[in-house]
């Protein structure tokens, strides 16, 4: 099994899009950990370095967006959240396309503990109008979304992980990833499980698992937070008639937030939400943090039956 | 060891240099065995530490929690394994508890934390905050009348924050004259050298445009960091700053001035050569 971690695919993106000349890469001293060293490394001249104020890079961005620019900034995912309101008022108010990107995001970046590990940012950005909501899930996607984004004239938010995990996509299925549309990785009529990032491969296993059992999942990797992908989560209502989400984020206002607001006002359905359960991490391993806080993969499997039963 | 007028312990500047060697041999142990962690600012840090919590902090091993402590604030939270090392000299923490640096459920989190650790007074990770928190202690302790001190750590990369500067500009403006800092200077922050990234210019400048009492300091010599801490002592009207200037790493070569081992574990090797250099 091949491996690649989200930042990566970030790192690799904006390589690519530096045949356009007016992307621009902006940095908070964290350029190492986002990859986008890797840009500065080759494009010096276009890459602005602002040293540890988050706050300010917000803003230089908006500014360097009206005038021509195509900026992509990047720290922490908790450190984007630094400048919210920078963001709320200075960016996605105006309207403005400045890209933001949230490396290390969820319990699963481990050691550094509760500071470092955001579990609330794609609930956040999630509520600003015009503000798009990514959080892709493999270093492939991440690179093929993230190029997607300098075509769109509106804000971005894009959450990556600090680790690798499983790789989802190759060249070849991540042609077709859109942003704004889940994608389906597994069929199966029993109980849709939605995820994201560093979660969809865990899902995939609950769900093989869940076969060995003859119980069938679908999985979806519904890399777009917002906006949601409301018409495959409508389709699979009638379809499975059941849900499980699973984010390495709280469990409020993320995708387990987002899928029950669609679910709620278009077609009840019992939901299951796996993720943070209301409380700050800790030190430790990604994985070993999952398993403490329930968001192992035998956690969603347990939840895919209790989603099932309740139909 | 004797107790001076103010009945604190004096120690001979070689006590002092002893315990900052154990505690820079502790840093590297707990961060080659996390294989995770910053060694760089902690191995600056910790002589400003000892010297601190040695001879002027007013702390209790058996009470941490006492109201009337003095009160220490690192804001450049991942240093922590400069405080955990101090906290375990000092008796807060014990040896075992240095092995639980970053492991699941240990008490020395990733980054310094008051919920976990005895002694830590301030939850540090996110970067310029811890100024204004320890204006807020330095305030409290005027408005109760009590001659607790407030003493807070800074890096250098960290004055690059916005916050810093209104909490600067605030304290002045409260006159609050139970409020001393330290500056870690030591030019490196985490992508590289400061210079490269965004410089700072002339650091002592800034804070007297602030209004602050500012001292400069070679950060790795005892006695001036003593004399250093009796000039805090004196400066009765305004906060005081004290400009340490430092070596990223400092003790261990490969370390030394290294924008790499700003957030990096040595490997088995480089621990073996680390413990050969800091005897
Ligand atoms: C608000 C915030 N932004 C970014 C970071 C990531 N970060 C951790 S340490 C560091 C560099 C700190 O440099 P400095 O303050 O000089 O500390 P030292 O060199 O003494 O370790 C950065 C950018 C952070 N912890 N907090």
């Amino acid at each position: 099994m091949t491996m690649g971690a989200s930042r990566d695919g970030y790192g690799a993106a904006l390589l690519k899009l530096a045949s356009d000349p007016t992307v621009v890469v902006v940095e908070a001293d964290l350029g190492k950990s986002t990859k986008s060293q890797n840009f500065r490394k080759v494009y010096p001249e276009r890459t602005i370095s602002l040293g540890i104020s988050e706050q300010n890079m917000m803003l230089v961005s908006a500014g360097l967006a009206t005038s021509g620019y195509k900026p992509f900034a990047s720290t922490f995912a908790i450190f984007t959240e630094r400048g919210f309101e920078q963001v709320r008022n200075g960016i996605a108010r105006p309207n403005i396309p400045v890209h933001i990107c949230g490396s290390h995001g969820g319990i699963h970046t481990g050691t550094d503990g509760s500071s470092a590990q955001s579990i609330e940012d794609l609930a956040i950005y999630r509520t600003l109008p015009n503000m798009l909501v990514i959080h892709p899930s493999d270093d492939i996607s991440t690179e093929m979304l993230t190029i997607q984004l300098a075509d769109m004239n509106s804000p971005s938010y894009t959450r990556t992980a600090r680790n690798k995990t499983p790789r989802i996509y190759d060249a070849d299925s991540a042609s077709r990833l859109e942003i704004g549309k889940g994608v389906t990785l597994r069929e199966g009529n029993d109980v849709a499980i939605i995820a994201c990032g560093v979660m969809v491969s865990k899902s995939l296993d609950a769900a093989a698992e869940l076969a060995k059992e003859g119980v069938e999942a679908t999985v979806i990797d519904m890399h777009t937070i917002k906006p949601l992908d409301g018409e495959l989560i409508s389709n699979l209502a009638s379809r499975c008639g059941a849900f499980v989400t699973v984010e390495d984020h709280s469990i409020i206002g993320g995708l387990g937030g987002a899928v029950a607001e669609h679910l709620s006002s278009n077609c009840p359905a019992p939901l299951e939400r796996i993720g943070v359960k209301d409380h700050f991490g800790q030190s430790g391993g990604g994985d070993e943090l999952l398993e403490k806080f329930g968001m192992g993969i035998n956690h969603i499997i347990e939840a895919s039956k209790v989603a099932i039963q309740r139909k | 060891m004797s107790v001076d007028s103010d009945g604190r312990q004096i120690h001979s500047i070689e006590e002092l240099e002893a315990t900052a060697m154990l505690c820079r041999r502790g840093i590297v142990t707990m961060v080659h065995r996390a294989n995770a962690g910053h060694p760089g600012g902690s191995l600056s840090a910790i002589d400003m530490l000892v010297a601190l919590y040695k001879t002027r902090l007013n702390v209790d091993p058996s009470n941490p929690k006492d109201p009337e402590r003095d009160r220490f604030i690192m804001s450049k939270g991942h240093a922590s394994p400069a405080v955990y090392t101090i906290l375990n000299e000092m008796g807060f923490i014990s040896s075992a508890d240095l092995e639980t640096y970053r492991v699941l459920g240990g008490v020395c989190q990733g980054h310094v934390d008051m919920k976990w650790t005895p002694g830590v007074d301030f939850s540090a990770g996110s970067l310029g905050m811890g100024l204004s928190f320890g204006l807020g202690t330095a305030l409290a302790a005027r408005m109760d009348g009590s001659s607790r001190t407030s003493y807070v750590m800074l890096g250098d990369g960290e004055l690059q924050e916005g916050q810093i500067w209104e909490a600067a500009m605030a304290a002045v403006h409260h006159e609050v004259n139970n409020l001393n800092v330290f500056v870690d200077r030591n030019r490196i922050q985490n992508d590289d050298f400061m210079d490269k990234q965004l410089r700072l210019f002339d650091v002592a400048a800034k804070w007297e445009g602030f209004g602050w009492a500012v001292r400069e300091c070679d950060g790795h010599n005892m006695s001036e960091l003593l004399s250093a801490l009796e000039w805090m002592d004196s400066i009765t009207d305004r906060p005081a700053v004290l400009i340490a200037h430092t070596i990223k790493g400092k003790g261990v070569s490969f370390m030394e001035d290294n924008p790499a081992f700003h957030g990096a574990a040595p490997n088995d090797e480089q621990l073996a050569q680390a413990m050969e250099e800091l005897q």
